[in-house]
């Protein structure tokens, strides 16, 4: 179901000697970061606003290349990735974010479908797994709400079913809980749970302390665009 | 990609700019008429250059008896070994092509001819006209040599270029037809412009839509097509808006309004119409293309 890379390399996402200066800036937003997710697992990364949690993964997406080092996504170095290339390699991605994007005159069927329509799928093909991923999502049944009838946690359902529906390699998710009351939190952190499960590699910024303490996943913390911590089955860490 | 999505994207996209979609289409539309009517003039000029360049002609007068002592060849009136060296050297002029001779009767006949019923004709007697030389050129631009061949040979009382007495119609039609590609010219800057303006707009208020096509990985032709179609739809609309213009102008105002007063000239027909329209319709779309692609690449970066 999941793809692996096609060298059959373990490793999904690989960061070597990464540093990033956005223009007309002195501070860099990441500097010589190296790591090494490798393909299903679970991976927080957290570290204070501005530490750099963005660019990380707007690096992986390639919406920025790196002022110097490599970022290798599934065997691809992406500074070699011409334009053309990039869709598909966004197709390798699924991507939630804290305030959903869904479409507002959508219906959650349509707004999962939009997805595979515009990357040009058959309408055969669509017809058969937006319900199979509403189901996974639990949200059978919710196919015809318009997106502004659900709750915050339905929403993100929504979002994270269109973010998986192409079966992704990896999924990122930008603080997806950020909007969500605690309980609700808990309930879509579940639905990424078993979505990593299937063999899709999670990466998930967060900022909730409870949810990183639960989960005992690896985790990445980042300071002034430095990896400062990268523990295997980790906490949020320490009150400072 | 479906062909139904690009089509209920585009005429959701003209909806929602219909004011700014208008400017457009105006704008391309006088644009494009202006442009137009610069090519029609054009053609218009080297119509009536065919038609008069097979009849003017140049004409060197000689001395009469009146002009003995008022001209600085005329000496006396035209003698005929004049008459000789003056056509003698009109026949070795290079681009003459033939010479014709025009006595003072026949000045007289067709002078009464072409003043008929004027008070002035009654008053004027043979021996007030010249004899003269009637030249014919192979391109009457090369009159200035049978000047420059004659000119100062004794009897020679004056050279008149009849293309001369064209030029201020021919001077007033270039003059028409700058102006016009001028106003062409800041008219497709403008719409250039005004469609810049509607597709940032267009791409702006549907950038929800466009930045989670790009997320899942839609391709930049998927994404942009919409918008280059909304273009093209406008640039078309311009262009046929254009044509039809020109057309009813042509049929109404040329033919049914003009030409029967100005008999003299000669007005070109419906042909240029078979290339201008289809090139106005297809400079709309380019244009419009263009304006979109180049504010697509501005405004929808990958």
């Amino acid at each position: 179901m999941s793809r692996l890379p096609p060298d059959g390399d373990a490793t999904v996402i690989r960061f070597e000697n990464v540093s990033k200066t956005y223009p007309n800036q002195a501070r860099p937003a990441l500097r010589e970061m190296t790591l090494e997710i490798e393909r299903g697992e679970f991976v927080f990364v957290i570290g204070s606003s501005g530490s750099g949690k963005s660019t990380f993964m707007r690096l992986i997406l390639r919406e920025e290349r790196p002022t110097t080092g490599r970022v290798v996504v599934a065997g691809k170095d992406l500074n070699k990735l011409s334009n053309w290339k990039l869709p598909h390699h966004r197709r390798l991605i699924g991507t939630v974010f804290q305030d959903f994007r869904l479409l507002p005159n959508k219906t959650v069927y349509q707004n999962v479908a939009f997805a595979l329509e515009v990357i040009g799928r058959p309408k055969g093909q669509i017809v058969k797994v937006v319900p199979e991923v509403l189901e996974l999502v639990g949200l059978a049944g919710k196919e015809d709400r318009m997106p502004n009838e659900l709750s915050g946690g339905e929403q993100q359902r929504v979002a994270v079913a269109r973010a998986f529906v192409n079966r992704p390699m990896i999924l990122i998710a930008d603080e997806p809980t950020g909007n969500l009351d605690p309980e609700t939190s808990v309930g879509i952190m579940k639905l990424l749970d078993r979505i990593n499960r299937t063999g899709t590699t999670v990466v998930m910024v967060t900022h909730d302390q409870a949810i990183v303490n639960q989960m005992r996943k690896r985790v990445l913390e980042l300071d002034q665009g430095a990896l400062v911590r990268d523990q295997s089955r980790g906490v949020y860490g320490y009150v400072r | 990609m479906r062909v139904q999505y690009v089509l209920q994207e585009i005429a959701q996209g003209l909806r929602r700019n219909l004011t700014m979609v208008i400017a457009v289409i105006v704008s391309t539309a006088v644009a494009l008429v202006m442009m137009g009517s610069g090519l029609l003039m054009w053609q218009q000029t080297l119509h009536m250059q065919d038609y008069w360049y097979g009849k003017v002609e140049v004409s060197v007068f000689m001395c009469n008896q009146e002009d003995v002592g008022k001209y600085a060849n005329c000496q006396t009136a035209i003698t005929d070994p004049e008459k000789t060296t003056i056509h003698d050297t009109l026949l070795k002029t290079p681009h003459v092509q033939t010479v014709s001779y025009e006595n003072q009767q026949q000045a007289f006949a067709h002078y009464q001819q072409l003043q008929a019923g004027s008070v002035l004709a009654q008053d004027v007697t043979p021996n007030d006209l010249q004899d003269s030389y009637r030249v014919k050129l192979d391109n009457p631009n090369n009159a200035s040599v049978v000047a420059g061949a004659v000119e100062g040979l004794p009897g020679v009382q004056s050279v008149q270029d009849e293309q001369q007495l064209l030029k201020p119609l021919f001077t007033f039609i270039h003059i028409a037809e700058y102006t016009a590609a001028g106003v062409a010219a800041v008219m497709l800057v403008l719409a250039f412009l005004l469609i810049f303006n509607t597709v940032r707009l267009s791409a702006f208020s549907r950038r929800r839509e466009t930045g989670i096509m790009r997320l899942v990985g839609a391709s930049n032709f998927y994404i942009q097509m919409p918008f280059l179609l909304e273009g093209a739809v406008a640039g078309l609309a311009g262009g046929l808006f254009a044509s039809v213009i020109l057309v009813g102008v042509k049929a109404f105002f040329i033919n049914h309004v003009v030409a029967p007063h100005l008999t003299s000239v000669q007005f070109i027909g419906w042909s240029p119409f078979v290339w201008i329209v289809p090139m106005l319709l297809i400079v709309g779309v380019l244009m419009s293309v263009l304006a979109s692609a180049f504010t697509l690449r501005k405004y929808l970066r990958v």
